[in-house]
Parts: structure tokens; C-alpha cells; sequence
């Protein structure tokens, strides 16, 4: 699985520009090599830089989505009583074409493209969808009269109608410089620019894929690029902003942070940069650290800045923070740097002053953002190494071993020749210019004859340089040592190569097969060998390392875990170097080894095997921990109160562990405890709190009554010490260990943490069906906000921060240790959330602020950003942030108005989890739903079906994943007219959506041949209703609206998959899954239990049949708390389910669709599933 | 104080088994042995003999670099028969730096069934200054002459380690990082040949 890698991006002395991934080892030349450049600025998803011609130019990285805009006209028309609706309109109205307030004049044509890196999709067409319905054809809405509120339907007072118009353009200068163009009056225009920085993505609350461009012309002016955003590339226009001095360069950090320096010297941070003033409002300026030398070059990050002065000396800035962007003072920092880039994670590279080698800061770190050590990167370039590559190709083929074989014999006579333009080669290291050579070489080689190339795979077990020494030896009759005197002597006239003869003994060169593979490239002579591996060292040598001019680290992301390949040259020397150090032979290995092992296992058997019937002596012991923890007590009034706490494990004769906890009281000076039987516990879970690191105990009882054992650790350790070995104790009990099964349903809490259960064949079918109480949840590490599976187990998740995950088949990671946990596929994984505090004000007097702690102060969280007011509060907000109400509490809206007399804002925090767990990322795009096919035939090699939704509501259809390569290759975009949020696909390829304007939408001819299928159909929503979430099992379809109303899908048949009405089946829900048996789970708003209420609790549909989709009443599960659960993977039931389901199946078909065709669909659809049923029985008892 | 799987390569190699033992419950030999009269007493001795292990092959930077709550895994790990916590530390107590080749000395301990001398330790090198490898043989022959075979004799003595006889050619890096017991010691044993 491809790890996710970012780039570095330099130019080189002669305005070449490369890139350098952090996984990769050469710098790599910039795809599009048609101009030449002298300064980039880049982050993760696009590049800048000033070229040559002292343009600007911009360079958007390809992807699997798209960049498209969507352009917007609408046409109004007025009734008239002799033609009906005509486009005469009265004076008083509006144009015939406008925008949507009518207020402005917009023909289809006067639409042109912005710049000519644009292109249109399609041409104009009409929007039928209006406000989440379906429209009559035409897609006409009416009014009485403009303005007004439009419906879909036409009335007897109807006299106005519009419709809308869209068309979308795309943005197709992807992987290539493309030139800014100016639509500005030229008077306004910039002079000539100088320097260019990029930034302000993280700006906080800023709308996603903003960007800030600033740039400094070559009067030293500084222009900020107006309106640069994801869908807008290139931006709109330059505006000047003013600086108390002439500018000579700029950088900008990702979030607010922007440094320039002067001409004379001082530095001039920008103050005020928000999302409101993305330009920030004033100027400070920060004199040099020294006073005779200015300073000459800034680079600023997250919250560090550093700075070269014009002695070369660097130099880091103390104390800058988001409060005091000008920092505090100087340090003086090791090293003479032509300039310095910081890029993601305050990393910083500079580039040398005196070898121009470009440096990478190693160790840096939160706790230290200076670093520790300055170190060199000495990847090669890609051009270098296709030399050398190029040569061991041809090496390979085996032409120029005869002809060298054949030039042997007139060695003596060719020897002088050849050395003599050895001599020039070794001067000239790898160069263009050996090339020619390499071509003449090869081509005199082709003259060879076949029977000497038959030889080298003859010889596939000598080393290249070995088998031709010994054929060599061979064509000339003479040993070695005299051949090499021979050519020592010819060699003369250069006293390196006779340095080098004497150097190499033919043992040695022996072990140098790369080093002679570069030497037959380049010439026909043995001679030559010596002589060209001093231009092999040269290679890689100071020569010819690149001379760098400018580097930027803005998208490049390395951290404390990133293994870099880049400080060790990757030449032919280091790889020979490593062939010396094999000094043990394979044989002698086998040898000792074979023999160990052999011994051993004649150990075992006679020790052990031949006394199996032994009765095992184990003894029965007690393993006890005890502690001192915290216990909110069960009578009135609750409150937490100190207990201790004791588990005593035993090891039944069986081997069988089990476990009991104790829990020791004071009741009214009185010594009491209760205890609990591990092997009844269900979950053990995290929650929330205050103050406390506290966790629950759940029992099928105790979930009952909504009221577990809720016990508080004084510090996260000690409660993840408890968790750990509580959760090993209740695994052991239950006997389960290793990976989740493939059938494994899986759920996530409101504090992201992730649970998995094994389901038990009872859970939905059969004559004792299972209350989903009796469920035994165990964590896995990591921290997700949705996942879902399938039950071939293919998992995938998404973070709060909306990366997408891929699970890898690990189990345990977080706190879990020792066996609880897999020793492989456990990564690192970081997630990124806001949490909320409200501001409440009352108009007058002020009441005063909420001063209460964090729901999540605990030591696992470390602030990212500080507190910045949220401006996306539910209900709209002002300027400020602050929405209005008449009274607290009550509903909100976004504009002060007479009857307002509170008022209040959300402000919110960035919070950033760094834990592990068996995930793996899947860049680039970043995620807001997904849905992978339940389950389809059952051959492994095919390919699965998944769906997504992009966190900006793209469509997204994932091309080749599998059940060995879950994480798939890449995303295949599915054009939509609006941003979708919610997706499904069902067992038969059915992909349903939902948009954010809450309408349906069904996509037309999926199947495995055509993964994106066709066109969508546009299915209407439940009267009166938005829907948010859609989930498509086997056949059923259920969808969920804002209000949380469950609704089922009535009428789909296999020739008319759309189906006919909506069905409501409950309320009170706030998410769901249907899995491939169609059974039908959820997360339930509120749940009233015997001692308490519970908000986000799983239930679980029971009676769901297939004559009965929709089921009868709810088994109410885990909660509160939980926020997502999904039971894709759940096909265990199937082969039962099946039996009963074809009988009544088939009475179900002759009552839905009495004709011919559709029998003949459903026979078709059924024949597949049996197979795969049947395999999935298979799978099962080889699980069980 | 030895372990039980060395106790039986020295005394029971070539007996029949089942191996029958005598447990004593009264009149402890407190002159011949320590008496450990809790378990703190043998966690504390199974410490030391890891750290005196440590300091032979990493002068004492690996354990000293572990926290406290490391030192308990790995006696809990003993303890509880779980080999996976056991290992999830010892791990880095069998790793050295990668110029090295090997780790400084060898913790050993040869045993000799027919001595009265209760073992041979000394300071071994995994690494020949050569650069080639140390072998079983080239312990022997350095510390305990008396085990190696002369050239043209018939072979008396047997060189056990958990119960099997390794070849001399076995690098003893390799036995070291492989066949030691849980206290890091190579604990080797020399007994007699049986005649049959």
C-alpha cells in the first residue's frame, strides 16, 4: 500500500525545476520542462512561480477530481392572455435573462470562459430539480409576480415562471505551468515580479481550499492575488497593498503568519490577517539581528519564522505565536544558508552557501521548533540515473560482453585507443556527452554474433565482470595477471588510471559488479575499468551534484516518523559496498540452522508429543490487580466516591480463563462490594467526562437499565492500564482473539473510538433470536468518525478531519498491549477535530461568559489552533459570529432584529489526536461518506464495488479495489449538478445518493462492467422532507430525512429499480446501516432504559422478512453515545435466510410484478446470490 | 538458582522420561542455597541477572534506558507464561546498532556436570577482531578447552543448550540472540557422553 508522499520542490542554478518525494530518492524534473524559472512557491495541491519572463504561473497537480464551476442563468417569462407564456415581459420586469435576483443581466452568451485554461463541460442546460424536488419538464417554476417565492406547480394567479440555466466549466491546465493572465486594466497592472509566496490555507474558519498568493514586483511593491480558491485556480485579480518600504521578498505561512523583508534591511510582519481580511490590516516591522547586516531573506510557518541576513548567516525568531506575530527576538543559528524554506510542520530546509547543496533541518520538533542538525540531501536526479540505468539495460542484453570478448584478443593493439578516450570519459563524468559514446558502443556491438551472447545465461550464477574475465582469459590464451600487465602498461600515459590499476586486484573487482557494469556501457576495453570507476565515484561526486538556486517546502510534510531515503547517494558503489558484507555463505547457514531446527523439533516430540495423555499440571492460580479507582455510586445523590478495586483472574483446569472484578464500598461505615463476571461484561468504554478519566461497564442487564458501572482513573495511564487488561480479561473469556472477522459489525462512539463485534448466527435468524444486549463489543485502536465494510473485509473509515482510512487487517493498537494487540499492521494515526463552547449574552446587561472546562481536556488532546469564533453555527450567524434570539433557550438566526434580546456565538477549538491502530491512509482526496458493495460473487480476484462522496460532495467511484488490495488505485469521478452528501450501493449494483439539498437520487445502469454507470434519476422525497442519510442492503432501500424519520422504499422490482413511495417505519433515528440480508440496524436519538436515558444507542430492527422489509419493533442495544454503526459486513445468516427467503421470495415476485420479464430478472438476480451464499457457508465453517 | 530447563540438560539430559524430581518441603540446604523467601526475592534475582546481561552487551544503555513499568512487563511476562509481553520488551534487549555486527560480550555461563566448580563466565566477543564471526567451537576452545574433542579422539562430552546440541560452526551471536533463557544468559551445558 502506497504510503502518502508529498514533494519538495527546487530549482537549480540554470532555472530547472524538481520535485523530491518524501518517499522517493531522485529529484525528479518537473513534468512540464517548457520554461525556465526563477522562484517557486508550492503547498500539497497546486505550485507558484515567477518564471523567466518575469510571469507568474501556476501549476495545479492532476487528480481524480476535477475542477469544475458551475455557471448559473436563469430565463423569466410572463403570461400573457393571447400566447401564454411568452418572453415579453413588462417594463417593470426584469430582463429576460438574469441572475437569481433578477437584478442583474445575464445572457447564456455573455458567459465566456475566464481564462484559456478553461473549458466547458457540455452546453446549457435546464435545472429540473428545484429545492430538493423534481420538476415538471421544463424545470419552470411560478410566481405571481417577480420577486417572489416560486413553486413547482402551476396555479390559476401563476403569471410569472423561471427556470434555471447551468452549465459547467472545467479547469483543464492540470500538470502544466499555466500562464496567469491579467484581465486587469493595464495601467493597474504590477510591474515585473520578483518573488512569490503561497499560504493561508488554515486560515481558521476560512471557506475549504482557500488560498492567499502574495507577490512582490521588482519595484518592490507587494500585491496580494485576489479570489485564488479550489474552484478558481488562477484567481481573479492583483490588488497592491501598501508597505512602508520597497519590498524585496515575502513568505507566507499556512496560517496567518506573513513575513517580507525590506531593502534596508528590517523585516515587516502583517497584522490582522483573518477570515474576514484574508490581507491582513497593517505592517510591523522587526529590525535586523544585527545592525550591520540586514536582513535578505524570511520564510515563515505555522508559528515559526527564519531568516538569513545578508552575511549569510541564520538566524531562527523566539516567541512568535498567533497572539505576537513579530516574535520576541533573535538566535543565532549554525550554518551559512543562501536562504531557508519552513514548510509543513515548521520542517525548514535551506540551500548552502557555499556548495548550494540543498539542507534538510533535521529534528525538529513541537518541543523543539530550532532543530538540531543542518544535513545534506543527496539524491541524485532522475536524469543522472536513467544513465546509468540506460546502460545496465544494454548491459543486460548482453551485447557488450562479446564485444568485448572479441576486441580481447587485439587488446594490446586496441589498448591505447581505448584508454586514450577513457582518459577524456573520466574527466567528463556522466555527462551528456558519453552518451553519444555509449550509442556508438552499442551499435558496433550489434554486429556481434549470437553464439557469444548465448553464453552469458549460460553463466547466470558469475557476476557479470566475472564470467567475461574468465572468457576473456579464455579467447586470449593468457592468464589474468599478464592480461592485466599488458593493459597496465598500455594504460601508462595516464597516471590516474595505473593509480586505480594498482588499487584493484581482480578479486576485489570481482565484487564491484555495478561499478563494471557502468565501465562495459561506456567502452568495449577492459582497460577502461579502472579508469571509469574513478568517474563513477565522480558521479555522484561534488561535480555533478546539482547547484541549487531556490527551494520551497510549502507541501512538503515530513514528521518524526517519515523515513527519508534521500541522505545516502544511491550509487553503484553503495549497492557493491553491501554485495562485500554478505560474508557467510547460504551453505554454511543451512548447515547449523537445519540442524537447530531439526533438534528442536525431535525436542518437542519427545518431550511433549509422547506425552499428550498427561493430564496438565498447570495450577489452578489466582492472578489478582488490585488498585484504587473511583466509582459513581448507585444510590442518590450520585456522585463519584474512592473505591478499590480488585480482578481476580483464574485458570479454570480447562485452561479457560475468567475473570471477576470487585468493587470495594463504604455504606454507612460499612465494608460492602459488588462484583462483576468479566464474562458477562459486553463492553468496556471510554466516556466522556469533565474532569475524570472515567470508563463504563456494560452487562446485558446493565444496558438495560442504561446505568453501567462507571469507574474514574486520577490519570489517563492508569485508566488505559485497567482498559487494557479488563478488555485482554473479557477477550480471554470469551475466547476471541486475533483480527475482526469479515462478517464483523463495526461501530463508532461520539469520541471516535471504534468497537467491533462478532455476530452470532442468532442475531438475525432463527428460533431463539439474540437481544443485540447480549453483543460483546472490543476496541480497536484508532479514531474514526464513520466506517464501513463488506463482508468480503473490505474496510474503510473516515476521521473527523474526513481523511479516508483503509483498514489493514490489524487488530488492537491504542491502549491495548502485549497480546491484545498485532504486532504488524498498527500505524500511526491522527485525527482532527473542533469542539464547541457557546458565548451567551444577553442584550443588555451582559451576563457574562461560560467559563466551563472542555468536554475534552485530557492530556490525548493538544491544541492545534486557539479558540476562533464559528461562523458555520446551524441557524446562520452575523459578522461576529453571533446569532440572535428573542430568549435563551430558543431557536437562532443569523441578523439582530427589534424583538432579539439575547444573543450568543460558538466558539470553537481545534483539537489534534495522535494514537495508532491497524489504518492506513488513502490521499489525496478527503472524505464525507462512503458505501462498498455488501456483498457479490465470490470469486477474490474481483473487483469491489465502492462508492464515496467527497468531503466538497463530489461523487467519487473507487476503480480497483479488491479483498488483497482494499485500498483500491484511484477514484473515478461521477459528475453530479449539486454536492451530494450520503451514498449506497446494494448487492445489485443499486448506488443511491443523496444531495445536500436533501433529494434523492438513483444511478442508472451500474454493474461491474460500467462502475459509474449512467445518468441519475431524481427520486422525490417524502412530502415535505430533507433527507440526509441513504443506505441500499440486498434489495430494501431505506433513507433518513433531517427530522430523523426512518422511511423504506416501496415497490422496487428488478425492472423497476427506482421503486414508487416512501414508507415511513419510525422516528427518533439519527443514523442507520442495512446490511446484505437487508436487516436493518440504527442509531436511535433517545432511548429511555429502567434507570436512565441514552442518546445514540444501537438498535436493532426485529420481524425484518422479506415478505416484511420494514419489520416490527426495535431491540434496543450498546448506548449512549454512539454515533455510527455499520452491519454491511453481516452476512452470516445467509445461507438460513436464503432457504426460507426463495420460497417466499417467489410468492413475493408473482405478487409484485405478474409479468413474464420481471420473473425472468429475479431468476436472474437469484442465480449469482445462491453462489455466493453458498461460498459464504463455506467461509463460515472454515472461520468456525 | 539455575533454571529449570538448564537443571535438566545438566542432570537429566539421556534419562528416561518422564523425569521424575523430588520436591522437599522442609529442611532447606540454607548452606548451599540462597533461600528466596518471597517471590520480590526472585523477581529481584531474575532483574539482576538481566542487567548484569545488559551491561555485557550494551554496557547497561538498553535497560537503563527502560522505564520501570518495561522491567515489570518483562518479569509479568515470565510470571504469567505470556511470551508475547514477555518478548514485546526483550526484543530490545536482543537488538544491537547496526555497525556493531553484534553486541559487545556475550553473556554466557558454561556448566559442567562432572566439576564441582559451579560455571565458567568470562568475557566473550561475538565479533573475531578479523571482523569474521565467533562460533560455539571458538567459545569452547577459549574458555572451556577440556569440552572440545581433540582432533583424532572419540568424542566424550555433549554440548547441550535447551536440550539439543547445536554445531560448534553455530555463530554465537546468533545462539545468543536466539537461545537464551529469559534472563539473557547463553546458559550452556557440558555433560558427559552416554557410553551406549
Amino acid at each position: 500500500m502506497a504510503m502518502p508522499s508529498s514533494l519538495l520542490w527546487a530549482v537549480d542554478i540554470f532555472g530547472r525545476v524538481y520535485t523530491l518525494s518524501t518517499v522517493g530518492q531522485y529529484w525528479e524534473l518537473c513534468k512540464d520542462t517548457q520554461l525556465e524559472f526563477k522562484r517557486v512557491s508550492a503547498v500539497k495541491q497546486c505550485c507558484w512561480g515567477i518564471a523567466c519572463d518575469h510571469q507568474v504561473y501556476t501549476y495545479v497537480f492532476s487528480g481524480d477530481v476535477p475542477i469544475r464551476y458551475q455557471e448559473e442563468t436563469y430565463e423569466n417569462q410572463r403570461w400573457n392572455p393571447v400566447g401564454g407564456f411568452c418572453e415579453k415581459l413588462l417594463p417593470s420586469d426584469r430582463w429576460q435573462w438574469s441572475d437569481v435576483s433578477g437584478l442583474k443581466h445575464q445572457q447564456l452568451d455573455s458567459f465566456t470562459l475566464p481564462s484559456p485554461h478553461w473549458e466547458w463541460e457540455s452546453d446549457w442546460y435546464v435545472d429540473e430539480n428545484i429545492g430538493g424536488e423534481p420538476t415538471e419538464k421544463g424545470g419552470w417554476t411560478y410566481a405571481i409576480d417577480f420577486p417572489s417565492t416560486y413553486t413547482k406547480d402551476k396555479r390559476w394567479n401563476s403569471c410569472v415562471r423561471r427556470r434555471r440555466w447551468i452549465r459547467y466549466r472545467r479547469y483543464k491546465s492540470r500538470d502544466v505551468w499555466a500562464k496567469i493572465v491579467s484581465s486587469d486594466d493595464p495601467e493597474q497592472l504590477p510591474d515585473p515580479f520578483n518573488d512569490i509566496s503561497i499560504g493561508g490555507w488554515e486560515i481558521t474558519d476560512e471557506p475549504l481550499g482557500r488560498l492567499s498568493v502574495w507577490a512582490v514586483s521588482l519595484q518592490g511593491r507587494v500585491w496580494y492575488r485576489e479570489n485564488v480558491c479550489h474552484h478558481n485556480p488562477e484567481g481573479s485579480t492583483w490588488s497592491l497593498i501598501t508597505t512602508p518600504g520597497e519590498v524585496v521578498q515575502i513568505s507566507c505561512g499556512p496560517y496567518d503568519l506573513l513575513w517580507a523583508t525590506l531593502w534596508e534591511g528590517q523585516a515587516i510582519v502583517r497584522e490582522g490577517i483573518d477570515r474576514n481580511n484574508p490581507q491582513g490590516i497593517s505592517w510591523s516591522i522587526v529590525e535586523s539581528p544585527s545592525s550591520e547586516n540586514g536582513i535578505m531573506h524570511v520564510s515563515v510557518g505555522v508559528d515559526v519564522v527564519w531568516c538569513v541576513t545578508k552575511d549569510r548567516k541564520v538566524w531562527f525568531r523566539r516567541g512568535v505565536n498567533s497572539h505576537n506575530p513579530c516574535g520576541t527576538s533573535w538566535i543565532e543559528m549554525v550554518g551559512e544558508m543562501m536562504m531557508v524554506t519552513v514548510g509543513l510542520n515548521n520542517q525548514v530546509w535551506g540551500i548552502g552557501c557555499d556548495d548550494r547543496a540543498i539542507y534538510f533541518r533535521q529534528g525538529v520538533t513541537p518541543s523543539e521548533l530550532s532543530g538540531k542538525t543542518w544535513k545534506a540531501i543527496v539524491s541524485g536526479r532522475e536524469s543522472d540515473r536513467s544513465q546509468t540505468g540506460s546502460s545496465t539495460s544494454l548491459l543486460s542484453a548482453g551485447c557488450f560482453f562479446t564485444d568485448d570478448i572479441q576486441n580481447q584478443t587485439n587488446a594490446i593493439i586496441q589498448g591505447d585507443a581505448d584508454t586514450s578516450s577513457d582518459t577524456e570519459l573520466s574527466s567528463v563524468p556522466v555527462n551528456p556527452a558519453s552518451t553519444p559514446l555509449m550509442g556508438a558502443a552499442a551499435s558496433s556491438s550489434g554486429n556481434s554474433t549470437d553464439s557469444q551472447t548465448a553464453e552469458i545465461p549460460a553463466n547466470p550464477s558469475l557476476d557479470p565482470l566475472d564470467s567475461d574475465q574468465g572468457e576473456a582469459t579464455v579467447a586470449s590464451a593468457t592468464n589474468e595477471k599478464a592480461n592485466l600487465e599488458v593493459h597496465k602498461s598500455s594504460a601508462n600515459p595516464n597516471p590516474s588510471a595505473e593509480l586505480q590499476w594498482t588499487n584493484i586486484d581482480l578479486k576485489e573487482a570481482q565484487k564491484h559488479p555495478v561499478l563494471s557494469v557502468s565501465t562495459f556501457a561506456d567502452t568495449s576495453s577492459l582497460s577502461s575499468l579502472g579508469v571509469f570507476s574513478v568517474g563513477a565515484d565522480d558521479q555522484y561526486g561534488t561535480d555533478e551534484h546539482p547547484l541549487w538556486a531556490w527551494v520551497s517546502g510549502g507541501g512538503c510534510l515530513v514528521d518524526l516518523h517519515s523515513p527519508l531515503k534521500w541522505f545516502t547517494a544511491s550509487s553503484g558503489l553503495s549497492s557493491s559496498v553491501q554485495s562485500l558484507s554478505l560474508s557467510i555463505t547460504p551453505a554454511q547457514t543451512a548447515a547449523w540452522r537445519k540442524q537447530i531446527f531439526q533438534q528442536l523439533s525431535e525436542r518437542t516430540k519427545r518431550e511433549l508429543e509422547n506425552f499428550r495423555h498427561y493430564e496438565q499440571a498447570i495450577e489452578q492460580s489466582v492472578w489478582v490487580k488490585t488498585g484504587a479507582l473511583q466509582w459513581w455510586r448507585n444510590w442518590k445523590p450520585h456522585k463519584w466516591m474512592d473505591v478499590r478495586v480488585a480482578l481476580e483472574q483464574f485458570t479454570g483446569s480447562d485452561g479457560m480463563r475468567d475473570s471477576i472484578l470487585f468493587i470495594y464500598y463504604m455504606y454507612h461505615e460499612e465494608k460492602k462490594y459488588i462484583h462483576v463476571f468479566l464474562n458477562e461484561v459486553t463492553i468496556i468504554v471510554e466516556v466522556l467526562n469533565e474532569a475524570k478519566h472515567s470508563f463504563a461497564l456494560y452487562t446485558p442487564e446493565r444496558t438495560k437499565q442504561r446505568w453501567p458501572i462507571r469507574l474514574a482513573a486520577t490519570t489517563e495511564q492508569e485508566m488505559h492500564d485497567w482498559l487494557s487488561l479488563l478488555n485482554m480479561s473479557c477477550c480471554e473469556s470469551r475466547r476471541i482473539q486475533g483480527p475482526p472477522s469479515h462478517h464483523a459489525i463495526w461501530s463508532v462512539t461520539c469520541k471516535g473510538d471504534i468497537f467491533v463485534s462478532e455476530p452470532s448466527p442468532e442475531l438475525e435468524a432463527g428460533p431463539q433470536l439474540m437481544s443485540c444486549d447480549q453483543m460483546f463489543w472490543r476496541q480497536v485502536g484508532g479514531h474514526l468518525r464513520l466506517i464501513e465494510c463488506n463482508s468480503r473485509g473490505v474496510v474503510w473509515g473516515i476521521g473527523y478531519d474526513h481523511t479516508a482510512w483503509v483498514y489493514t487487517g490489524g487488530y488492537g493498537g491504542g491502549f491495548n498491549q502485549g497480546l491484545a494487540s498485532s504486532a504488524d499492521n498498527i500505524y500511526t494515526q491522527s485525527d482532527v477535530k473542533c469542539v464547541y463552547i457557546y458565548e451567551n449574552q444577553r442584550w443588555n446587561p451582559v451576563t457574562g461568559y461560560s467559563s466551563r472546562g472542555l468536554p475534552t481536556d485530557r492530556y490525548m488532546w493538544s491544541d492545534v489552533s486557539d479558540w476562533y469564533i464559528d461562523f458555520n453555527t446551524s441557524g446562520g450567524t452575523d459578522r461576529e459570529g453571533w446569532q440572535y434570539a428573542a430568549d435563551f433557550p430558543a431557536s437562532y438566526h443569523g441578523h439582530k432584529t427589534m424583538k432579539d434580546f439575547v444573543r450568543r456565538r460558538r466558539w470553537a477549538r481545534k483539537c489534534k489526536i495522535v494514537t495508532n491502530g491497524p489504518w492506513l491512509e488513502v490521499p489525496p482526496v478527503t472524505l464525507w461518506d462512503i458505501s462498498i458493495i455488501p456483498s457479490s460473487a465470490a470469486d477474490d480476484e474481483e473487483t469491489v464495488a465502492l462508492w464515496a462522496i467527497s468531503d466538497k460532495g463530489d461523487v467519487l467511484c473507487r476503480l480497483g479495489v479488491t479483498q488483497q488490495n482494499p485500498a483500491g488505485t484511484s477514484w473515478l469521478h461521477v459528475g453530479t449538478d449539486q454536492p451530494f452528501i450520503s451514498i449506497s450501493i446494494g448487492a445489485f449494483y443499486q448506488v443511491w445518493a443523496i444531495a445536500r439539498d436533501g433529494s434523492a437520487f438513483y444511478r442508472g445502469s451500474v454493474s461491474p462492467n460500467k462502475p459509474a454507470g449512467d445518468c441519475w434519476y431524481h427520486i422525490p422525497s417524502p412530502q415535505k422532507q430533507k433527507l440526509k442519510q441513504v443506505s441500499v442492503g440486498r434489495t430494501s432501500v431505506f433513507v433518513l430525512d433531517t427530522n430523523g424519520n426512518l422511511w423504506y422504499r416501496q415497490g422496487i422490482t428488478p425492472s423497476y429499480p427506482q421503486g414508487s413511495t416512501w414508507d415511513p417505519v419510525s422516528n427518533n433515528i439519527r443514523k442507520m446501516s442495512i446490511g446484505p440480508l437487508d436487516q436493518v440496524w440504527v442509531i436511535a436519538d433517545k432511548v429511555q432504559g429502567s434507570h436512565s436515558l441514552s442518546c445514540g444507542t444501537v438498535c436493532h430492527r426485529t420481524g425484518v422478512q422479506p415478505m416484511e422489509p420494514k419489520g416490527l419493533s426495535w431491540d434496543y442495544g450498546i448506548g449512549g453515545g454512539w454515533e455510527h454503526i455499520t452491519v454491511r459486513g453481516n452476512a452470516t445468516e445467509a445461507s438460513r435466510v436464503a432457504v426460507q427467503d426463495t420460497s417466499e421470495e417467489n410468492l413475493a415476485v408473482s405478487k409484485d410484478g405478474e409479468d413474464e420479464e420481471s420473473k425472468g430478472k429475479t431468476e436472474h438476480f437469484k442465480t449469482p446470490l445462491m453462489v455466493s451464499e453458498s461460498q459464504e457457508l463455506d467461509r463460515n465453517s472454515v472461520n468456525c | 538458582h539455575y533454571p529449570i530447563g538448564l537443571l535438566f540438560d545438566l542432570h537429566a539430559s539421556n534419562t528416561a522420561l518422564p523425569w521424575s524430581i523430588t520436591v522437599h518441603f522442609k529442611n532447606f540446604p540454607e548452606k548451599d542455597l540462597l533461600h528466596c523467601h518471597s517471590k520480590d526475592v526472585i523477581e529481584a534475582h531474575f532483574m539482576a541477572c538481566i542487567k548484569e546481561a545488559d551491561a555485557l552487551k550494551h554496557k547497561s544503555q538498553v535497560i537503563n534506558e527502560m522505564q520501570k513499568k518495561d522491567h515489570k512487563q518483562l518479569w509479568m511476562g515470565l510470571q504469567n507464561d505470556k511470551f508475547e509481553q514477555f518478548w514485546a520488551i526483550n526484543r530490545k534487549l536482543m537488538e544491537y546498532p547496526p555497525e556493531d555486527n553484534g553486541f559487545r560480550y556475550i553473556p554466557f555461563r558454561i556448566y559442567q556436570a562432572t566439576t564441582e566448580r559451579p560455571f565458567i563466565q568470562k568475557l566473550f566477543r561475538p565479533i573475531a577482531s578479523g571482523g569474521e564471526l565467533h562460533t560455539l567451537g571458538d567459545l569452547l576452545k577459549d574458555v572451556c578447552p577440556g569440552a572440545i574433542v581433540p582432533e583424532d579422539g572419540e568424542q566424550k562430552t555433549q554440548v547441550m543448550i535447551h536440550g539439543i546440541e547445536p554445531m560448534l560452526e553455530t555463530p554465537i551471536q546468533w545462539l545468543s540472540e536466539h537461545m537464551s533463557y529469559p534472563d539473557n544468559f547463553l546458559h550452556i551445558s557440558i555433560i558427559p557422553r552416554p557410553t551406549d
